[in-house]
């Protein structure tokens, strides 16, 4: 009955069946060992990480006044999927305030998965965002009426003073550069975007809580993933505690309004920054919530850069500030000794004349006193030229970097490694600069004769002059300054020290004094407080002068040191002397005891020099 | 011969081939606990609850071990004798199923019996398998001969387009195809399986190029046809639409790795990313939840139990048995390529189950039918030596 023949057939039967099961086993052993990238999509499908924000930490000033914190803001939420039914789309969008095209062209952002990643129809999606308490009411009361809306709460940044927004900084939305510098990032997230909050982000921001949740092929949620063992709580930001004096930073910022300039208060002993001005400056409160995105476009287009933080950004010839460095380096090199005198015929002087009657000879104090030029011309060509010139010039060269490290020693020329941001360095030329620019047998002393009156090719920040300042109140070292109060886990503040012995300081501090009880200072001492200045008036080769002061007080003990900085402004001793005197006085008397003064310097307008 | 006869019916499982009854409760086995996997919805249910599937199907492959004990008791003569009468009766069940069909999701294929819900081209693999034994066991037939081939392409071709055509279940009609192999086990020419395949292997080629006008296309295959085709090929990337199955089922086999995700563990399949998970796509539960091992494991029982009846074939001594049982291992054979190809992505999305694995009562019966005629056959070999 068999037929034999095709007994054989059977075989190929089985080799075809093995074959077909060999191949799926190679596809399998590829799909389920070889090929790595499915895992990752299939937790991509299930599950939803839904992250729970932790709160952004306070920030206090040195006094414990709270100044930065979070408010409540409402984000509206939608449910596509229950929106569907009958969705009152006009009215919705009238509660709103927001045009039909708004609404259209929202949803379908929302809705496009390419650009909303975790969208899901059944999942709350951000509709809109950041709606204050007052614009979230009028949804709100409506909100029964509309199915499948709802609204979150979370919280974004709010300000008790009107203050320190250049310090502090603001909280902005993340940008492509950090979702790919910075993992813990995702789109919508709110990072600082500069001063404070940008500095001490990883600190403010705190950690994100995770929850996992498994959702199914239609996006409704099927509960936690595996009984959430993978998820974690949110942990709230660290608090801050800013260096700053609320008070003072409110009374230099209402002094110098209507002005462009700055004003930069340093304790000299731990370098902290009292106060850090920029005018003209904004309301943080205006670069928060909805209204940022406008407000800062219009601060970016403001012709006055009030983003740009004058403190650290602006570079300005350090004008007769300066001669308190040309004092101490002359006294350090051995040029000048507190008791050499030097010739001054006035306005007749030559190659620089003198700007203020006095008798001559003058000697150091008196030199810093009246601010005279031809002291520090003749003092500062001894410094370069007290061992002689040498064979092509290389001693005179040598000598002249010798001074540029002591000078620089103060703080010039430089960044502070601090929590500053956006410093610039200025720029204290070094030899061959000068060498390039004239040959290097093409220059002496007299070439570069501003530089002994802080003018010509030195440029520092008021920053950099605060700290000067504070150089000169510790008798020869600064702290680098900063702007918050270091926590345990920080290194400490460094401690630098000048290349001037502290025995050459007595004598540039008293002549600091003297120059606000005998010189250019006097119409604003107050002499209980041992004020200790020294007024400069920078020549501005776009408008009108820049004033400049810097000065410490108390003499025997100082407690503060001050930069002040007005642009185009005119003299130094008429409009940077006051303003820095009533910082000196409100931080350590708490008080203003010249009302008048306080008007007439807050009043006055020097804004619209420049515009023209 | 009434002696042997009774003493079979004394001992049913003497002779009855154990490998091939272990192999068979090991996949049902093995299959029911993935269906539980497959319709597990993190919320405890019992496998044993008639409200989930897995419940169901305990129920089904309880009743089926029952229909297979009474297969056993039943004398294997009965399909000689009965055999035609049996085809005609599931040839007109096969034409009246549209009519008594429930028509929801298109389909026409199902008998709505309350709780239970038939579908007959399930069983019409096994009578037709016993009718096409029948008529080629007959004395002085020949495979070789054209005109003897005639009538098996009919007993084999009028199903097949009955459920093709007026039930619009392509795939289980494609299952018919299988015969081709029984008739090479016969003695028909090679060339024709190679020819076959060759001419296959043509046209995937050719709609590879895109070499074909569309609407010639369009004229041979539907549209969800044509575009699961072009899934497969690459040629059409969709896997948000054609090839969604497909694309989630991959995701879901790989993501179970070497060893898989555990039992239950399977974020793919629970969560309903893939579609018809617990039916035709159960393979990729096991992908996911036991890894490379468990699906390496399932192949294996299947190429066992199909070479195992190849040699149950061989040892036949009628050749009614033997064709029928080459029958049921290219039956088997078919559905294991067809079904894991697909799930795999390397065929066409092709609706048919997983022989004793997919849920399903029609099928895991049918199968179950489909085996145990030839365990009974099989067992009763000894007997036809006298």
């Amino acid at each position: 009955m068999i037929n034999p023949q095709y007994y054989k057939r059977a075989y190929v039967l089985g080799g075809i069946v093995v074959a077909v099961a060999l191949v799926f086993v190679g596809r399998l052993f590829y799909l389920q060992v070889i090929d790595t990238s499915t895992k990752d999509k299939a937790d991509g499908n299930a599950l939803v990480r839904q992250t729970i924000y932790p709160s952004r930490g306070l920030i206090y000033d040195r006094n414990d006044s709270l100044i930065v914190f979070n408010q409540p803001v409402y984000d509206v939420m939608i449910v596509v999927k229950e929106m569907r039914k009958g969705f009152d789309t006009l009215s919705f969008c009238h509660a709103m305030q927001i045009s039909r095209e708004q609404f259209e062209e929202r949803m379908s952002e929302v809705c496009d998965r390419r650009r909303n990643r975790g969208y899901s129809a059944y999942v709350p999606q951000l509709f809109w965002g950041m709606l204050s308490k007052e614009d979230v009411a009028a949804v709100q009361e409506r909100l029964f009426n509309f199915a499948g809306v709802s609204v979150r709460k979370r919280t974004l940044r709010d300000y008790v003073y009107p203050s320190a927004a250049h310090i502090v900084g603001s909280v902005g939305e993340v940008n492509r550069q950090d979702l790919e510098r910075d993992s813990y990032y995702a789109i919508g997230d709110y990072s600082g975007r500069d001063g404070i909050e940008r500095q001490y982000e990883v600190l403010l921001r705190g950690k994100k809580g995770v929850e996992v949740l498994m959702r199914d092929s239609k996006g409704r949620i099927q509960g936690s993933y595996h009984n959430g063992e993978l998820d974690y709580s949110a942990e709230s930001g660290t608090d801050l505690q800013l260096t700053i004096d609320i008070r003072l930073q409110q009374l230099a910022e209402d002094l110098l309004q209507g002005k462009m300039g700055s004003a930069v208060a340093i304790e000299p002993k731990t370098g902290e920054v009292l106060a850090m001005v920029s005018v003209p400056s904004w309301d943080p409160h205006s670069l928060v919530g909805r209204q940022r995105s406008k407000n800062y476009a219009a601060l970016l287009n403001d012709p006055h850069k009030p983003l740009m933080n004058r403190a650290v950004q602006a570079q300005y010839p350090p004008g007769s500030t300066f001669k308190l460095i040309q004092a101490l380096v002359g006294l350090q090199t051995g040029a000048i000794t507190p008791s050499t005198l030097y010739g001054c015929n006035g306005p007749g002087s030559t190659p620089i004349k003198c700007t203020h009657h006095h008798g001559s000879p003058v000697s150091l104090e008196a030199g810093i006193e009246q601010s005279c030029n031809p002291y520090f011309w003749q003092a500062y060509r001894d410094i370069l030229e007290q061992h002689g010139y040498g064979k092509n010039n290389a001693i005179f060269r040598r000598s002249y970097d010798h001074w540029r490290d002591l000078v620089v020693s103060f703080g010039f020329a430089q960044r502070f490694e601090s929590d500053i941001s956006n410093q610039v360095t200025g720029s204290i030329p070094r030899a061959k600069t000068f060498s390039r620019i004239y040959g290097e047998t093409g220059w002496r002393a007299i070439t570069i004769r501003s530089l002994s009156i802080g003018q010509g090719e030195i440029l520092v920040t008021p920053l950099q002059l605060a700290n000067e300042a504070a150089c000169i109140a510790n008798s020869g070292y600064y702290m680098t300054p900063h702007l918050v109060r270091p926590l345990p886990s920080m290194p400490a503040i460094e401690r630098h020290q000048t290349g001037v012995d502290s025995v050459h300081f007595g004598v540039v501090q008293r002549g600091m004094a003297r120059v606000m009880t005998n010189g250019t200072g006097r119409w604003y001492n107050i002499p209980e407080l041992q004020m200790c200045g020294k007024t400069g008036t920078v020549q501005n080769p776009h408008g009108k002068d820049h004033a400049i002061f810097i000065g410490f007080a108390p003499l025997d003990d100082p407690q503060i040191a001050v930069a002040v900085v007005v642009e185009n402004a005119g003299f130094g001793a008429t409009w940077a002397c006051p303003v820095a005197t009533m910082m000196m006085e409100k931080y350590l008397t708490d008080s203003i005891s010249r009302p008048d003064l306080y008007d007439r310097i807050r009043s006055a307008h020097f804004i619209n020099t420049q515009a023209q | 011969m009434m002696q042997s006869s009774i003493n079979s019916r004394n001992s049913i499982w003497k002779g009855v081939d154990w490998v091939t009854i272990l192999i068979y409760l090991a996949l049902a086995l093995f299959g029911w606990v993935n269906i539980y996997g497959a319709c597990y919805t993190f919320e405890q249910s019992s496998i044993f609850s008639f409200s989930n599937p897995a419940g169901k199907q305990f129920v089904w492959i309880l009743s089926a071990l029952v229909m297979g004990l009474v297969v056993l008791l039943i004398d294997e003569k009965l399909y000689d004798i009965l055999g035609y009468w049996m085809y005609a009766a599931i040839i007109v069940l096969l034409l009246i199923t549209p009519f008594l069909a429930n028509d929801t999701k298109g389909s026409m294929s199902w008998i709505d019996l309350g709780p239970l819900k038939l579908q007959p081209a399930e069983f019409a693999k096994f009578v037709t398998a016993i009718a096409v034994a029948k008529y080629m066991s007959r004395y002085g037939y020949s495979v070789r001969s054209w005109r003897d081939l005639v009538v098996p392409f009919c007993l084999i071709g009028v199903p097949m387009v009955i459920i093709m055509i007026w039930q619009k279940e392509t795939g289980s009609a494609l299952v018919f195809a299988a015969f081709l192999l029984v008739f090479f086990t016969q003695g028909m020419n090679g060339k024709v399986l190679l020819y076959g395949f060759l001419a296959i292997l043509l046209v995937v080629v050719i709609l590879k190029l895109q070499i074909i006008p569309d609407a010639w296309i369009d004229k041979v295959l539907m549209p969800h046809q044509r575009a699961r085709i072009e899934v497969v090929l690459g040629i059409r990337e969709d896997p948000m639409g054609y090839g969604y199955n497909v694309a989630q089922s991959l995701i879901a086999i790989g993501s179970g790795r070497f060893f898989g995700k555990g039992f239950l563990q399977g974020t793919q399949t629970k969560l309903s990313f893939v579609p018809e998970q617990h039916t035709d796509f159960i393979f990729c539960t096991v992908g996911e939840e036991w890894g490379f091992v468990g699906t390496f494991v399932v192949i294996a029982l299947y190429v066992g139990l199909i070479l195992r009846i190849i040699y149950l074939a061989q040892r036949q001594r009628d050749l009614f048995s033997q064709i029928y049982a080459y029958s049921v291992a290219s039956i088997l054979f078919v559905h294991f390529t067809i079904n894991i190809g697909m799930v795999i992505g390397l065929l066409p999305v092709i609706g048919i189950p997983l022989p004793f694995f997919s849920y399903g009562g029609s099928s895991f019966w049918g199968f179950t039918l489909l085996l145990f005629i030839l365990l009974r056959m099989d067992g009763s070999r000894i007997n036809k030596m006298h």
